[in-house]
């Protein structure tokens, strides 16, 4: 259980972090999302206490996390990979965390085994590979046991069989009774995961509820319907009340009617039907629609995207424009945002 | 790599524990780290072979050329001190490591680690200032004795009997001396360290004190120098290890005190700003 209340941090003339309040359950996978540098890091800092809060608190089990007989029993986290030094060996590693939690040596070894390290024990983590890092970093966050785990970005760096392995240990730790709180910028990614989500946006809390609640809420529903009528099927439909845009070859997609509707309009104008069906909007869709506004770091459309997928026309209107506005509508699954490959919090939408 | 599961029940469960995490256990972590890492091995045979090793040389060039010697050079030698001058040269060396024990956490990152499994700072900085002081205390006290000891058979293949011993007045403190001065320097750096978080910086401002304030002082009138000198963190640490008191100096225990305020003022402004400073 973690929970946090008013919790405020400010850098200088900036909000990092602004009066977020909430709390997490136990027993379940629990997403904290928000674009880059919302400040879902600088939270994780604030509930582990390595940086002080300007003002407002963050509890683990009912204490400050200095407040803890024995932190690393109690609470694991994982916030950078990279937070090691390279010059010392997995083991050695492992091992100094755990005297100071009193945590014997052969829990190292055992750790070291569940996350497939056992063969590398004795080499310098210098060497490793940005996956090998994470799974030393949640080695150290399953060290004590701890009934709360805490995970920053654990999928960054690693490859499809990795974060399956993520995945399928954070369900397992859930399952277990413990309580799971990760943080992602990839909202496909916790949409597989997660049961709740905490949603932040330049610091500030813009949702927290369940995955499903979210996306009802937050993505309007579209119908997908395929016809070798289009045109006669999108007449009607505008007709009717609807908004249908072209869903590729003898494909329409259809907001604001119901697939009955669809159905009913279709059958008024005596349009054959292929395919009918109701497309539920992905997490990664509803989520970019909410945090249009809060994107910390956005591209112009003028000044090109770092990553060459904006388009070559200007937007309507002309204005600033999120480049993660720009996942076509109506697609599901839509790519993961630009950012995916970036490692750090603040470079991936800047250049 | 090997393959990964997701089995949790290969993982058996952590006897209990009362209370809670001890200063102790903090104190075997740093240990550990200490250990592990090359640079501290590397630091220590380089604080060794040149402490030592310039104190045999100068101790064998005096032996070898002593009829050459002049008359004044003569009545200025000190066979404790020709022994040990090697130490000068070895505490930047023991800056380096005192200052990378703390600096080293922050440039890996190691510190944000650190501080998730012991977040109670004073711990983890006593912790650390204790086993970087005694594992420098150590070296410092093998360095000295070692370098000492050769000197001297050294020395005593001079000519004439110009070496001394242990049992000589003042010779027994100045050569423990060495060893206190050795982790002394090394807690300053690491002071130092703790403040501005940077290993170059750390390691400029601490030699920047040790070496080159007192060359500046000694530009200064001499009426006004030596007044300053005696206040001098460098002076004070170099008294320690000398048999003879300089006109301008406190006696050897009193100096190497001035030396020991700078460093308990350094390493309890470190505490201060680590305490309260986002790690």
């Amino acid at each position: 259980m973690i929970e946090v209340r008013g919790l405020t941090k400010r850098y200088g003339d900036k909000l990092a972090v602004d009066n977020l309040t909430f709390a997490v359950e136990p027993g379940k996978v629990t997403g904290f999302l928000g674009p880059n540098g919302a400040g879902k890091s600088t939270t994780m800092r604030l509930i582990l206490g390595l940086d002080n809060p300007t003002s407002g608190e963050a509890m683990v089990h009912g204490k400050r996390y200095r407040g803890l007989n024995y932190p690393m029993r109690e609470m694991g986290a994982l916030l950078e990979a990279k937070a090691v030094h390279g010059g010392r060996s997995a083991y050695n590693h492992l091992l100094c965390l755990a005297q100071t939690n009193d945590i014997p040596k052969r829990r190292v070894d055992e750790v070291l085994g569940l996350v497939g390290l056992t063969e590398v024990a004795k080499k310098r983590s210098k060497g490793f590979s940005l996956g090998m890092s994470q799974r030393l970093g949640i080695a150290g966050a399953l060290l004590g046991d701890p009934q709360v785990l805490m995970f920053d970005e654990p999928v960054n760096g690693l490859d499809p069989e990795g974060i399956r392995w993520i995945r399928n240990l954070m369900q397992a730790l859930a399952a277990e009774g413990r309580t799971v709180f990760v943080s992602s910028h990839l909202m496909s990614e916790m949409e597989s995961t997660a049961q709740d989500i905490i949603v932040i946006g330049r610091g500030k809390l813009i949702a927290n509820t369940t995955i499903d609640k979210f996306i009802a809420e937050n993505s309007t529903g579209t119908v997908k319907v395929r016809t070798p009528q289009v045109d006669e099927l999108a007449k009607a439909v505008a007709a009717a009340g609807g908004t249908a845009t072209s869903g590729g070859d003898e494909a329409l997609v259809v907001q604001g009617l119901t697939t009955d509707q669809v159905g009913d309009v279709a059958f008024g104008a005596g349009v054959r039907l292929h395919e009918l069906s109701t497309h539920r909007a992905s997490l990664e869709q509803a989520f970019m629609e909410l945090t249009a506004d809060s994107v910390e770091y956005q591209a112009t459309v003028q000044g090109g995207s770092p990553t060459g997928t904006a388009p070559a026309a200007p937007a309507p209107g002309g204005g600033r424009h999120a480049v993660t506005e720009e996942a076509p509508q109506g697609i599901p699954a839509a790519p993961p945002p630009p950012a995916h490959e970036t490692q750090d919090e603040h470079a991936g939408r800047t250049n | 790599m090997a393959a990964v599961t997701t089995e949790r029940a290969q993982l058996s469960g952590l006897p209990p524990v009362k209370g809670r995490a001890s200063l102790m256990g903090t104190i075997r972590s740093e240990f550990t780290k200490i250990r592990s890492v090359r640079s501290t091995y590397w630091t220590l045979l380089v604080l060794l072979v040149i402490t030592i090793g310039i104190g045999v040389l100068v101790c064998w060039l005096t032996a070898s050329h002593w009829n050459q010697a002049s008359l004044s050079q003569k009545a200025s030698f000190n066979p404790t001190s020709n022994s040990l001058v090697g130490l000068f040269f070895g505490q930047f060396v023991i800056v380096v490591l005192g200052s990378m024990t703390i600096t080293a956490e922050y440039s890996t990152g190691m510190i944000r680690t650190s501080l998730t499994s012991m977040p109670r700072r004073g711990v983890f900085y006593v912790a650390k200032a204790a086993v970087f002081t005694v594992i420098a205390l150590i070296i410092g006290e093998i360095a000295s004795f070692v370098a000492f000891f050769l000197g001297q058979v050294l020395l005593g293949t001079a000519p004439v009997h110009i070496s001394t011993s242990l049992s000589s007045p003042h010779v027994l403190r100045a050569v423990v001396g060495g060893g206190l001065f050795v982790a002394a320097c090394g807690l300053f750096a690491f002071g130092i360290g703790t403040m501005v978080r940077h290993t170059a910086a750390a390691i400029s401002i601490a030699i920047g004190v040790l070496f080159v304030v007192p060359i500046i002082v000694n530009f200064l009138p001499s009426s006004w120098n030596n007044d300053i000198l005696r206040f001098l963190p460098s002076e004070g640490g170099q008294a320690i290890w000398r048999t003879t008191q300089a006109a301008h100096e406190w006696p050897a225990w009193g100096e190497f005190g001035v030396f020991l305020a700078y460093t308990a003022a350094v390493l309890i402004g470190g505490y201060i700003l680590f305490r309260k400073r986002d790690a």
